[in-house]
């Protein structure tokens, strides 16, 4: 669906009115994920591995199922084993089978009558393991001799003779990249290795199962897509999916974290047997040790600049880890590496290997970060290294329409010579700056994703509008959709109530991700209201006796038009919906619809730090987001997407990973030591959204969701590699490393 | 163990419960007595999505006991609006777009306004600081310390 290059004024869009779900979110109403309750429910509890990678030699839970009140145990055996390896690693990283592959995999449940019997009754669960050696580094876990996590992983195109753990191999790029090389004046090659980072929403996964004898079941569960969440789960407990109704809570934040599966199967398996509702809350240690975090990477970057500042050729070897079980991130990291830039000769290499470390899931922008942080940051060492404006080079090289891009695609419109512009104009790219103080900038990149989406509006008799979705609001997404319904429909925006439903009230819609919300059922929700528009114009023609092609819409009121203009008054949409049940009955408009034309997004972010020299403590000073979002239908909640992305890149830049100990067990799992920004760690962020249409929506929506947490990680280290005098190539740049640099 | 039996008042109404001695406060709110808006992010202290006052004294409800609670005044956000009249920090999350996913925000409001009853005039800072045991993973926070200080000058300025 094209931009309406004539839909260029809006009245309602743009605005910022209070959000729906505002009142629920401040008086604590609003009901998350823990906050659902059943009669007689029980309470879900799961025993999970101490090793980081152990044979399960028996589970003997005789002692468990013996203690009153407990209802119902389940292992590994209690599942199906899946014939397709993706199904079957979604479900053997929700409860293990014949081997535990990291600390904290699920090896057992129970439901019980009350959390302390839970908690005893899994004390009274006797597993025998037969520890194996493990490995938790991704260089380490492609070298010879290195512990096999999983054999038999990998696919095709990894080459003969490397590690078993490597699962998969891919490439991206064009040009000669020999010729490239050689027309630089300077090369520059550096190493760079990131840590595994969490998406740290504040909410623990939760969920109650309430599955019945007649073979229903029903899921309340926080996710960011319950249809998905119905796939899964009706494969792994192997029941047809309408007899699966899967309904989301509020979702207490997700990042992409929350777009699998993890205890929802444990709970309908235990709710199967037991015959009572069963409620899973993870603890949050539970959720560090075993629930996605990002991959951890280890990357080779070569960039070739000639004295003027023209990249020649850049490569990028990226050595992506997702944990213990395949993972396809390392395509998308390898697709994004050199976005930004035009570039004639560019080559990316991915890799995923095996680690026993728990299952990576999306978080936001998944594989972006690591690579551009990379590429970012040898950009900027050449820059340094030949005298350049950093801001100028990017421009100079700066992907545009027309652009070749380093993944395969002909850019369309992109906004990102128009966000480096608006950089280069911001007052703070040339705020005087003081001792240990250093000014880092990155760009940002994201594909964006359209998908499966559909939406129903129903014209109520009173005038006003009910939209139902299937997307879990995340960020304030109901105020967006209402806000385009309105804008469409000519209505004012509190006239409309936006709701996200269960799985049986609408047709498949894809997760909450990729950026697609605002994009996809943003356009989904204003093809419906024309539809819905298309109906009341044809009641007002019938109610007029004139052609419906002589109708048209304005204002929130069928007008006639063409010959018959002025001949009846306008017929307001509360006029035809009071009449509707007379005229026809209930008008409803709907649209159904696998969206492409997402539009790629560029961000470019710009960062002031102070670098202690004593203590190796880094401080934001100051920080600026510039994004293009095409256009922002709610301002505040683009702000908000920006600004959060960027603080979740600060943390991942300076204070966040992932610890293992020699022992392979995660040393960091809880919000103490694995330390999330704090409110005093920060200073303003401050945001400037640019405006460039996507072709691809009617309103030019792109999605913003992503790209702001692909260009902290760089800006950072850019800044902090300026301040320190020394270039930073590990995340994240703690005290004692930035300690240990300054040292050399 | 025995349970114990415990009078007490939270957001101003006579209320009666059972615990057992090792009960978290937090748990008797959310499961027996189903004031569901104080949250558990951690269980440990660390996030502050839990955020109770004990009399008077902003608490992680995670870290006191149920039992702690006996002959005290807990006030929970339950109890921040009057009636239908939201508290003018409520108001200004909601005007100002103070948070998105909304899981902390019961957490927030409840530390925010034991700040404003000590310090009604807090610089941008101070807030920083009173809430940096609040952690909040969608906005970046900005949003937030603008959301109380319009709630701070109102409640000044009423």
């Amino acid at each position: 669906m094209a931009l309406d290059q004539a839909k260029r004024e809006f009245r309602q869009v743009g605005t910022r009115p209070n959000r729906p779900d505002g009142v629920d979110k401040v008086t604590g109403r609003a009901q998350y994920g823990a906050d659902m309750t059943a009669p007689g429910m029980l309470t879900g509890a799961i025993l999970r591995s101490p090793h980081a990678h152990a044979r399960i030699v028996s589970i003997d839970t005789s002692a468990a199922e013996a203690i009153a009140g407990v209802r119902a145990v389940v292992t590994g055996v209690d599942f199906t084993p899946q014939e397709d390896n993706f199904l079957r690693d979604v479900q053997e990283n929700c409860m293990a089978r014949d081997k535990a592959l990291y600390d904290g995999h699920a090896v057992a449940a129970v439901a019980a009558t009350s959390p302390a019997i839970a908690k005893a009754a899994l004390k009274a669960i006797k597993v025998v393991y037969e520890v194996l050696p493990h490995v938790t580094d991704v260089d380490a876990a492609v070298k010879p001799g290195a512990p096999i996590v999983q054999a038999g992983r990998a696919l095709e195109n990894v080459p003969a003779g490397m590690s078993e753990n490597v699962t998969n191999a891919c490439e991206f790029g064009h040009g000669d990249l020999d010729a490239g090389f050689a027309k630089a004046d300077l090369v520059i090659e550096r190493s760079f290795k990131t840590a595994a980072t969490h998406q740290g929403y504040i909410e623990p996964h939760a969920c109650l199962a309430s599955f019945t004898a007649d073979g229903k079941a029903d899921l309340w569960c926080c996710t960011q897509g319950q249809f998905f969440v119905r796939t899964l789960c009706s494969a792994i407990i192997g029941m047809e999916a309408s007899q699966l109704r899967v309904t989301p809570s509020e979702i207490g934040g997700g990042f992409g974290g929350k777009t699998t599966v993890f205890i929802e199967p444990v709970a309908l398996a235990l709710s199967k047997k037991s015959g009572r509702p069963v409620k899973i809350v993870m603890t949050r240690d539970e959720v560090f040790k075993a629930t996605g975090p990002t991959v951890s990477s280890s990357m080779d970057v070569r960039i070739g600049m000639t004295k003027d500042g023209r990249i020649t050729a850049g490569e990028a070897n990226l050595r992506y880890s997702g944990g213990a079980f395949p993972c396809g991130t390392c395509d998308m990291g390898a697709q994004a590496a050199f976005a930004a830039y035009d570039v004639e000769a560019v080559r990316t290499y991915g890799w995923n290997a095996l680690t026993n470390r728990p299952k990576e899931a999306a978080y936001r922008a998944p594989g972006a970060p690591q690579a551009i942080y990379a590429v970012e940051s040898v950009v900027d060492e050449l820059c340094q290294k030949l005298g350049l404006d950093p801001l100028a080079v990017r421009l100079k090289n700066a992907a545009h329409k027309g652009t070749l891009s380093s993944y395969g695609p002909t850019f369309n419109e992109i906004g990102l010579e128009a966000t480096l512009e608006a950089a280069k104009a911001h007052p703070h790219y040339t705020a005087p700056l003081g001792p240990n103080q250093g000014r880092g900038l990155s760009c940002g990149f994201w594909f964006n994703f359209g998908g499966n989406t559909c939406v129903s509006l129903n014209i109520n008799t009173d005038g006003t509008v009910g939209v139902t979705e299937g997307n879990p609001d995340i960020g304030g997404s109901r105020a967006s959709i209402s806000l385009m319904a309105a804008e469409e429909l000519g209505i004012p925006y509190e006239n409309i109530r936006t709701i996200v439903a269960d799985t049986n009230s609408l047709g498949y819609n894809d997760v909450t991700d990729g950026s697609r919300v605002t994009f996809s059922v943003g356009l989904a929700t204003i093809k419906a209201a024309r539809d819905a528009i298309a109906k009341m114009k044809a009641r007002a023609a019938r109610f007029w006796g004139i052609d419906e092609e002589a109708v048209d819409w304005v204002d929130g009121a069928a007008v006639p038009a063409g010959p018959n203009a002025g001949k009846f008054p306008p017929l307001t949409l509360a006029e035809i919906a009071a009449t509707s049940p007379q005229t026809g009955g209930p008008i409803a408009g709907h649209y159904e619809v696998n969206v492409d034309g997402a539009g790629v997004s560029f961000g470019v972010h710009l960062v002031d730090v102070e670098v202690d020299p004593e203590t190796g403590a880094t401080k934001v000073l100051r920080y600026t987001v510039f994004q293009d979002a095409g256009k922002a239908v709610h301002p505040d909640y683009v702000e908000g997407q920006m600004q959060g992305g960027a603080v979740q890149g600060i943390g991942w830049a300076l204070n966040e990973e992932y610890i293992y100990g020699a022992d392979g067990r995660l040393q960091n799992p809880g919000f103490l030591d694995y330390r999330i920004p704090v409110a005093s760690d920060l200073p303003n962020i401050e945001t400037v959204i640019l405006e460039i249409p996507n072709p691809g929506h009617p309103y030019g929506v792109r999605g913003v969701g992503e790209t702001p947490i692909v260009p902290p990680l760089a800006a950072i280290a850019n800044a902090v590699s300026r301040a320190a005098g020394v270039r930073l190539t590990e995340l994240p740049m703690s005290p004692p490393r930035i300690l240990k640099a300054l040292k050399g | 163990m025995k349970s114990l039996h415990i009078s007490t008042t939270i957001n101003g109404d006579p209320v009666e419960f059972i615990c057992d001695p090792d009960e978290p406060l937090l748990d008797v709110l959310r499961n027996r007595l189903h004031l569901t808006g104080a949250k558990e992010g951690c269980g440990t202290g660390d996030c502050g999505a839990c955020s109770v006052t004990l009399n008077g004294r902003l608490v992680c409800s995670c870290l006191v006991l149920g039992a702690e609670a006996q002959r005290a005044e807990i006030t929970t956000i339950e109890g921040m609006a009057e009636g239908d009249q939201l508290h003018p920090l409520q108001r200004a999350f909601i005007d100002g777009a103070a948070f998105q996913c909304g899981v902390c925000t019961p957490g927030i409001l409840v530390a925010a306004k034991a700040l404003l009853e000590k310090n009604p005039s807090p610089t941008d800072e101070e807030v920083r600081y009173w809430l940096a045991g609040n952690l909040c993973r969608c906005t970046g926070y900005d949003k937030i310390i603008a959301a109380v200080q319009v709630a701070a000058a109102e409640m000044r300025s009423a």
